[in-house]
């Protein structure tokens, strides 16, 4: 996107992104609103997961039904969702590399099946065979700084920390940890889960993250196309407040309009 | 080789009944140019044009995927 400052695209891996909105492609009411919202958010990556076949009969490719409804303007990119080791995200990212053809990679390795939350050892293992097999490596982490420095040495190409569980639409439940992750990092940050409103989207962009990645609060929304253009706009509006630098807080009131020329003195 | 030997299928037991892994996929009704379909063989990615000219044994296990909605 070009606003009225300037270009102001956001570079992963050496790829350009007009939009700071990833989006997933889950549990929408139907493929069609699926494809609006994706159409609505102007994102120009999705998220998709890998899983086995069904062997009582082949469907359409999900691939070919983002490609053909939207032109091949947004990038796809496989996530290992599910996976519990660094073993178990390997293969399947490889597999998703073979089925893609990419080798981009949102990495998920999970500890906890009901909270869905990061298991950094095996994280930490899985990005680096990963990025050493040539993967462009974009993990799903805890809101730890420390966690995230360990990701970025190790090569990952962003780092993607929580704003809240997966799913839940809590928001950011830790915002000075997001902020001093930005802060610090020497990769693009993008907030990954827990997301629940536009408010959200544009707060992570105001705390410094470069994206935001988010699904279940578009496609859980009561008008998914809708809250997926207002995603649009708060991560722009975030963006943008972020870019211009926002002004000091105050504790006590100061007058906006001048103190000279009162009338009655 | 016994009439009991088998394979898994994405988690599956089955009879080995399929020479190749193509073989086995074009059974499913699965080409060997069907987009976005990845195969991984005990545990390992086989990489497409390697479907013909592997041969499946007993005990082998395959993982046929490919990608759906997530998030």
């Amino acid at each position: 996107m070009t606003d009225t400052i300037g270009n102001d695209t956001l570079a992963i891996a050496g790829r350009d992104f007009g939009s700071r909105l990833f989006l997933g492609t889950a549990g929408y009411p139907n493929q069609q609103v699926m494809l609006d919202a994706l159409a609505a958010s102007g994102t120009e990556l999705a998220t998709m997961a890998i899983r086995r076949i069904s062997l009582d009969g082949y469907a359409e490719s999900l691939v070919d039904v983002l490609n053909g409804a939207l032109g091949g303007r947004v990038g796809l990119l496989p996530n290992t969702a599910g996976c519990l080791t660094a073993k178990e995200a390997v293969l399947t990212a490889q597999l998703a590399r073979e089925a893609l053809d990419t080798p981009w990679i949102k990495l998920e390795v999970i500890g906890d099946r009901e909270l869905l939350y990061p298991d950094v050892e095996e994280l930490l293992r899985a990005t680096e065979e990963l990025v050493n097999d040539g993967f462009v490596v974009l993990p799903y982490c805890n809101d730890d700084p420390v966690t995230c420095r360990k990701l970025a040495d190790l090569g990952a190409a962003a780092v993607m920390p929580l704003g809240a569980f997966i799913g839940s639409g809590l928001g950011i439940r830790n915002p000075h940890a997001i902020e001093t992750i930005c802060a610090r990092s020497p990769v693009p940050v993008v907030l990954d889960a827990g997301i629940g409103t536009a408010s959200d989207a544009a707060r992570a962009m105001e705390l410094g993250c470069s994206a935001v990645l988010l699904n279940t609060a578009v496609s859980k929304a009561r008008d998914p196309v809708r809250m997926a253009a207002a995603m649009r706009d708060a991560v722009a509006a975030g963006r943008g407040a972020f870019t211009a630098g926002r002004m000091p807080m105050r504790a006590f009131a100061e007058p906006s309009s001048p103190q000279l020329g009162l009338i009655g003195g | 080789m016994t009439a009991a030997a088998s394979i898994r299928v994405n988690g599956r037991e089955e009879p080995l009944a399929a020479g190749s892994v193509a073989e086995l996929l074009a059974g499913r009704g699965i080409a060997e140019d069907a987009r976005g379909v990845a195969v991984a063989l005990n545990g390992a990615v086989l990489p497409r044009r390697r479907w013909t000219g592997t041969a499946l044994t007993p005990g082998d296990s395959l993982e046929i995927v490919r990608p759906i909605q997530g998030g």
